[in-house]
C-alpha cells in the first residue's frame, strides 16, 4: 500500500515537472528569446507601428506571462484530479 | 477649482477610505496579523499583491526611466513581470502547502537549522528596509510637489497613515487597504494615459495607441525615432546596452522578484493551494495593466516633451516648466544665450536637465489635462508608495516578533504577547523608515535595485532547492546562500562604493554590470549548494517527508504556527 502511494506520488510529481518545464520553455522563448536575443533580427518584421522585437520586449512577453500562469492553473487543477491529490 | 484644492480633496478622500477599512478589518490574533487568518479570496489577494508589489518606483519612476532609455528600459518591464511566472510555477503553491507565516520559517524548518533561519531573517530585514526607505521618500516628494508642504511634513503624514492601519490591522488590515489602494492607483495611472493616447493617436487604449499613427499620418514610434535621432540620441526602439548585460539584468530582476519576502508572504494568506496558483495569475493580470501601459506613457511623454520644449523660447515655456524648476527637478541653463531651451544629446550643447522621476507626475500637465487629473495622479502615487511600505513593514515586524523572538530568543511567549511585540516592532520600523525617508542616505535609489540582486542570489536558490531536491541539506543551502549573497554584495559594493570610477563595461566580469550580477550570484549559489550537498550527508528522514508533503496539494490546512 505504502509503495502504491509513493509510486502514485512519483507519477504526479513527474507529470508536474514536465508541465512546468514546457511552460518555462515558452517563458524563456518569449522574453529572453524574442525580447532580447532575437530582438534585432525580429525588428525587420512589424505589427502596426511596432517593430516585432521591440513589441515582444515591451508588450508581448507580458501578455504571454499572464497566459502562461492561467494555463498552468488550468492544467494543474486537471492533473490534481487525475492523480487524486486535489483538495476537498 | 485649482490643482491644490483638487489634490487636498482627492488625497483626503483616499486617506479617509484607507483608515475606514483599517478600523473595519483590525486583527485580533497572530494568524490574522501575519496572514490575514488565511481567508482572503484569490482575486482580492491578487489585487493586494499587485498594490504591494507596485511601489512608488513602478508608479512614479518606471515610465520616466523607459522614456529616457528606450528599448533598454524593457529590462524593467520583463524583469518585474516575468518573476511572477517563476513565483506561480515554482514557489507559491508549495510554500502555501507548507503553511507557515514567513519565508525564514520555511528556510529554518526545511533546513532544520537555526543558523539558516537567522541568515534568512537578516536577508529579509535588510532587503525590506532598503526598500521601505525609498517608499517614504516617494511619499515626501508627492506631498512637497502637490501640497506644497515640505518633505519632512509629507513623510510624517505618510508615517501616521501607515502606522494607523499597519499596526492596528496587520496583514488583514493591510490586505483590504491594498485592494482599495490598487483601485486608486490603477485609476490614477490609466486616466491620464487614456487622455494622452487619445490626444496623440486618437486611440483610447494606450497599448494600441503606442503602435498607432499620430495626426500627421506617421507611426508614433517612427516619429519618435526620428525626433530623438535628429537630436543626436540613439533611436528609441534600438538598444545600446550589451545583450549579455540586458539578459543578466532581466534575469536578476525576475528571480529577485520571485525571492522577495513581502511578495512571497502574500501567498500564505489564501485558503488553498489551488488559490495560491490562481492568485499569482490574478496578481500578474493586475500588474500587467500598469506594466503594459507604462511603455506607452513613456513613448508619449518623450514625444510630448521634445515637441513642447525643444528650441522654444523660455519666456513662452508652459507653466509646468517653472513649477518643476522650483523643486529642482528641471534645470535650464542658457548656454548659447539665445533665450530658447535646447534639448539635445551632446552634453556641451544640452541646456535642459530633466529628472526622470517627473515624467509621470508632470505628464498630465505637459499634455494640458484638467486639474482633477493632476490631483488624481498625486493620490495614485501616494497609494503606490503607502501600500508597498505597509507590506514591507509587516515583513520586518513579523521577522522580529515571530522569527527572532518567538522562534529563537523567547519561545515561551503567548499568542497575545507575540501580537503585542509584532505591533511594537512595526511601530519602531515605521519610525526608522520615516527617518530614512527624511534623511535619505545618498545610496537609497541604487540600493533598492540591488535588493533584487541580493534576493536573487540568496533566497531564490535556497527555496527552489528546498522544494525540488530532496537531497539538499543544510550544509549545502547555507554554503550556497552565504557564497551567493557574499560575491554579489562584494561585486556591487566594489563597483558602486569602493571604486565607482572603475564601473565601466571593460572592467565588468563577462560584461555583466553590478545591476545584473545577481544572476551570476544565483548560478554560483546553485553550484555551491549542489556540490556541498553531494559531499555531506543527506537530510534526516522527517525533513524528506516534509518535502514529499509539500509537493502534493491535498491536506493544506490554514496557515498556523505548528
Amino acid at each position: 500500500m505504502a509503495e502504491n502511494t509513493s509510486a502514485a506520488a512519483e507519477a504526479y510529481w513527474k507529470a508536474n515537472i514536465r508541465l512546468v518545464l514546457w511552460l518555462l520553455a515558452v517563458w524563456f522563448a518569449v522574453s529572453y528569446g524574442a525580447g532580447i536575443l532575437l530582438a534585432d533580427w525580429l525588428d525587420q518584421f512589424r505589427i502596426a507601428g511596432f517593430k516585432l522585437g521591440f513589441w515582444f520586449a515591451q508588450q508581448g512577453s507580458i501578455y504571454v506571462f499572464v497566459a502562461l500562469i492561467f494555463v498552468y492553473v488550468w492544467r494543474m487543477n486537471k492533473l490534481d484530479r487525475e492523480h487524486d491529490v486535489h483538495e476537498d | 477649482m485649482d490643482v491644490m484644492t483638487w489634490t487636498y480633496l482627492i488625497v483626503g478622500a483616499s486617506f479617509v477610505l484607507y483608515i475606514g477599512i483599517a478600523i473595519w478589518s483590525r486583527a485580533g490574533s497572530t494568524s490574522e496579523y501575519y496572514v490575514a487568518g488565511g481567508g482572503v479570496s484569490p482575486v482580492a489577494n491578487g489585487m493586494a499583491t499587485a498594490a504591494d508589489w507596485m511601489s512608488a518606483a513602478s508608479f512614479i519612476s518606471m515610465a520616466g526611466l523607459i522614456a529616457f532609455m528606450g528599448r533598454d528600459g524593457s529590462v524593467y518591464l520583463m524583469g518585474w513581470t516575468g518573476g511572477y511566472v517563476l513565483l506561480a510555477l515554482l514557489l507559491a503553491p508549495y510554500l502555501r502547502k507548507f503553511g507557515k507565516f514567513t519565508v525564514p520559517d520555511f528556510v529554518g524548518d526545511r533546513y532544520y537549522s537555526s543558523t539558516a533561519r537567522m541568515v534568512a531573517v537578516i536577508c529579509a530585514i535588510f532587503v525590506s528596509f532598503t526598500y521601505v526607505a525609498g517608499q517614504m521618500r516617494g511619499v515626501g516628494i508627492v506631498f512637497s510637489r502637490f501640497l506644497e508642504v515640505d518633505i519632512t511634513a509629507g513623510v510624517i503624514i505618510g508615517m501616521a497613515i501607515v502606522f494607523f492601519y499597519a499596526v492596528l490591522g496587520g496583514m488583514k488590515g493591510i490586505t483590504y487597504t491594498q485592494v482599495a489602494q490598487y483601485c486608486v492607483l490603477i485609476f490614477a495611472y490609466m486616466v491620464p494615459a487614456i487622455f494622452i493616447s487619445l490626444l496623440l493617436t486618437g486611440n483610447p487604449i494606450p497599448q494600441l495607441g503606442f503602435g498607432a499613427k499620430t495626426a500627421d499620418g506617421v507611426y508614433l514610434l517612427d516619429k519618435l525615432d526620428g525626433l530623438v535621432t535628429e537630436l543626436g540620441f540613439t533611436a528609441y526602439t534600438a538598444g545600446v546596452k550589451p545583450t549579455i548585460d540586458v539578459f543578466c539584468i532581466t534575469l536578476a530582476l525576475m528571480v529577485g522578484t520571485a525571492g522577495l519576502p513581502h511578495v512571497i508572504v502574500r501567498f500564505f494568506t489564501v485558503p488553498k493551494v489551488r488559490d495560491a496558483r490562481r492568485s499569482a495569475g490574478w496578481a500578474l493580470v493586475f500588474i500587467a495593466i500598469l506594466y503594459t501601459t507604462a511603455p506607452a506613457i513613456a513613448a508619449f511623454a518623450r514625444t510630448n516633451l521634445i515637441e513642447t520644449i525643444h528650441d522654444k523660447p523660455y519666456a513662452e515655456a508652459p507653466t509646468w516648466v517653472q513649477s518643476w524648476e522650483k523643486t529642482g527637478l528641471i534645470k535650464w541653463e542658457d548656454k548659447n544665450a539665445d533665450g530658447a531651451m535646447q534639448y539635445v544629446a551632446a552634453p556641451a550643447d544640452n541646456e535642459m536637465t530633466i529628472d526622470r522621476d517627473i515624467m509621470v507626475l508632470a505628464n498630465p500637465e505637459i499634455a494640458k489635462l484638467p486639474n482633477w487629473v493632476i490631483a488624481l495622479v498625486a493620490a495614485g502615487g501616494l497609494a503606490a508608495a503607502l501600500s508597498t511600505a505597509a507590506g514591507l513593514l509587516l515583513v520586518i515586524s513579523t521577522s522580529i516578533s515571530h522569527d527572532l523572538l518567538k522562534k529563537t530568543l523567547m519561545p515561551g511567549i503567548t499568542d497575545k504577547q507575540e501580537l503585542l511585540f509584532a505591533r511594537c516592532a512595526a511601530a519602531v520600523a515605521i519610525c526608522i523608515a520615516g527617518y530614512l525617508g527624511i534623511n535619505p542616505p545618498g545610496f537609497v535609489a541604487q540600493v533598492v535595485a540591488f535588493a533584487f540582486g541580493l534576493a536573487a542570489s540568496s533566497f531564490f536558490p535556497a527555496i527552489i532547492l528546498g522544494i525540488f531536491s530532496k537531497r539538499m541539506n543544510k550544509e549545502g543551502a547555507i554554503a550556497g546562500m552565504v557564497t551567493g549573497i557574499s560575491i554579489t554584495a562584494a561585486y556591487i559594493v566594489y563597483f558602486k562604493f569602493v571604486n565607482p570610477a572603475a564601473n565601466v563595461p571593460a572592467n565588468w566580469f563577462l560584461g555583466v554590470s553590478p545591476e545584473g550580477f545577481g544572476t551570476i550570484g544565483m548560478v554560483v549559489n546553485f553550484a555551491v549548494a549542489t556540490a556541498v550537498a553531494a559531499l555531506t550527508k543527506a537530510p534526516p528522514r522527517d525533513v524528506q517527508q516534509i518535502v514529499e508533503h509539500i509537493r502534493v496539494p491535498r491536506g493544506a490546512g490554514a496557515a498556523h504556527a505548528h
